[in-house]
């Protein structure tokens, strides 16, 4: 669509479309080029770390490409229980905080655009406060431990479900309907559920979809919660969590041997040096099958958001 | 039936100055209640989870004792603060924290807007598109990825940067990416630089687009180079972008986060990474005491808001739209 549009003027004007690639082009391209390929070469290192056999990686043989090939640090992972029941929990935790997320975020939303209502402006600072002071990490840890979810799952659920931020996104984007669908539908005896239900979310679908991937992959990725929250039970922990911990544990083995000297080969047979890319890899590939699809999507949610951030 | 829906239009849209005042007071409730109804779920979110830790915040004035909760426990005054700060290990963290976040700042800030620059520039479509994907990338992946992936590159000996650094010749030993304070912060700051720049450019890049095409054509005419038409015509579009985020990241000083400087710090660097965050979790989870890791979570939210409260003040003073 673009290149077509970019392309009329010339052929209008009768000249000879002339090659985009002139020297500067080709130079800023190779800048670009340099920027973005050293986004994408630390995962092809991880990625050939993982496919490597344990003596090339201590030799510091393996850079872009698997050195001595082979893919036990996988089957490793593939064959531990809790790795596979983690994957499924975060899927889980990562479904239903999504859905209450985009329910609480909706019903907010919804509200907050209508002028008529009274208290519209308490209710939105009540939300726009919270933005910029909060309890800090310890009370709210102490309020979690309150309500009794400590070592729950709902810890990881209910704590950070409404995000002032997004719920913004969703406000300005309701704002910018036009409101006379609303009049009509209410002539036409539609209640407030049914003009949000039949109007605003079907109209919002694009806006509906930004969100519910900030607030998916930002649950995916999350980290802090799950540690502070999720004390003892072990089959409550997800992904993030546990790669930490894999990661910890062979940073520590590491660090033992190289302090004790002995005992160096007995560790280091035990915590085989591609498990860890390994795990990296299969935390990150969920994220990285889908990125491609939705990146656009992320982009006008931040376009959106900045309008009236 | 049609009765009903007229009065209900009615009751919407007639103006307050057209009904008698006292009617319009019984009224709105019974024409809004649904749109309250809907409020119930959030606010109730916000009260339990948002207010009512703020309510926790008195414990940092408290001899706290969690057996008999923040309602039975003494107050002490503001000893908490006096004994925080006497902690040896604070004032590092503080500074740490102010400093890390200057050298994010100094290095961080000008790349996007010069990758948006370039970007916007760039004429192949296809490329810069892909070129784009690559460069968001890094933006979603978690702080524990991205930590794993930096302790697997920058390592000693195996990490493939030292790796091909000796075997090129150009170091005799491995350079001491994660394990030597200042080397440690160098890290800190590039591996924020990598993960943020190319998601930094979007504002800058939908900042262009605004820009009206004529004063380039302008520009053009009057002889100017894609140097000067940069200079002179892009970098002035996107002047109150840049003032309005410069001045927002400065208002965010004292803010630092958790998963970043946790996962990447380690024992040996702790005088040069420990920061505000990862101090709280030590003092408040690791050694249980709650009362002083409050007093240093609110000290931070305190001089935070004052700074992004400043922050928005000047950005309002410039002509800028302010965040509030």
């Amino acid at each position: 669509m673009t290149e077509k549009t970019m392309k009329m003027p010339a052929a209008g004007i009768g000249k000879k479309r002339k090659s985009i690639w002139t020297l500067p082009q080709i130079i800023l391209a190779f800048v670009i080029f340099l920027f973005s390929i050293a986004c994408l070469l630390p995962f092809v290192n991880v990625l050939a770390l993982s496919l490597s056999s344990k003596s090339a990686i201590l030799r510091g043989a393996v850079s872009f490409w698997p050195v001595e090939f082979e893919t036990t640090a996988y089957q490793v992972i593939f064959n531990d229980a809790s790795m596979i029941r983690s994957l499924f929990f975060t899927i889980l935790i990562t479904v239903v905080y999504t859905l209450f997320s985009m329910i609480l975020t909706i019903l907010l939303a919804y509200p907050l655009t209508k002028k008529r209502l009274r208290g519209r402006k308490f209710f939105n600072l009540l939300a726009l406060f919270t933005m910029y002071f909060s309890g800090g990490t310890i009370p709210l840890f102490l309020n979690v431990v309150d309500l009794g979810l400590i070592d729950t799952p709902w810890a990881l659920i209910l704590p950070g479900m409404l995000s002032t931020y997004n719920m913004i996104i969703l406000k300005s984007f309701f704002t910018a309907l036009p409101h006379e669908l609303e009049e009509a539908a209410i002539i036409d005896g539609a209640n407030d559920f049914q003009v949000l239900m039949r109007v605003y979310i079907p109209l919002s679908l694009a806006a509906l979809a930004t969100l519910t991937l900030f607030y998916a992959v930002g649950k995916w990725n999350s980290f802090q919660d799950a540690l502070y929250y999720i004390r003892t039970k072990k089959e409550y922990q997800p992904l993030q969590l546990k790669l930490y911990n894999a990661i910890q544990s062979s940073a520590k083995s590491a660090e033992i041997s190289a302090q004790e000297g002995m005992g160096a080969v007995e560790l280091a047979t035990k915590t085989s040096e591609s498990i860890r890319p390994a795990t990296i890899i299969f935390s990150t590939l969920p994220i990285l099958v889908v990125y491609p699809f939705v990146q656009r999507y992320f982009v006008s949610g931040v376009t959106i958001g900045a309008v009236k951030g | 039936m049609i009765q009903k829906v007229q009065e209900y239009t009615r009751r919407v849209f007639m103006t307050a100055g057209a009904l008698p005042r006292k009617k319009v007071r019984t009224k709105w409730f019974a024409r809004d209640w649904r749109l309250y109804l809907m409020l119930v779920l959030p606010v109730a979110f916000y009260l339990i989870f948002c207010y009512k830790p703020m309510l926790g915040i008195m414990i940092a004035f408290q001899k706290y004792n969690p057996v008999k909760g923040m309602w039975g426990s003494q107050f002490i005054g503001l000893k908490n603060f006096t004994d925080v700060m006497r902690l040896s290990d604070f004032k590092p963290a503080l500074f740490n924290t102010l400093w890390l976040n200057f050298l994010g700042l100094l290095a961080g800030f000008p790349v996007p807007i010069i990758l948006a620059i370039m970007l916007n520039e760039l004429k192949a479509i296809r490329f810069k598109k892909v070129s784009q994907t690559l460069l968001y990338l890094p933006h979603f992946l978690s702080w524990i990825i991205i930590g794993g992936m930096v302790l697997q590159i920058f390592a000693p000996k195996t990490g493939v940067i030292n790796a091909l650094l000796l075997k090129w010749g150009w170091i005799d030993k491995s350079i001491p990416f994660l394990t030597d304070g200042p080397h440690w912060q160098f890290t800190y700051t590039l591996v924020g630089v990598w993960q943020s720049m190319g998601w930094g450019t979007i504002l800058y890049l939908s900042a262009i687009t605004g820009i009206n095409m004529e004063l380039f054509e302008a520009a053009k005419i009057d002889g100017a180079n894609k140097m000067q038409q940069i200079w002179h015509v892009t970098l002035p579009g996107i002047r109150s972008t840049i003032a309005v985020l410069l001045i927002l990241s400065v208002g965010q000083m004292m803010n630092i986060s958790f998963d970043r400087p946790f996962i990447l710090g380690n024992p040996q660097v702790r005088d040069y990474g420990d920061v505000l965050s990862t101090f709280v979790y030590r003092i408040g989870i690791e050694k249980a005491q709650y009362a002083r890791a409050t007093a240093i979570g609110l000290f931070q939210s305190l001089v935070g808001l004052i700074l992004i409260s400043t922050a928005n003040f000047t950005i309002k003073k410039l002509g800028e739209e302010g965040i509030w």
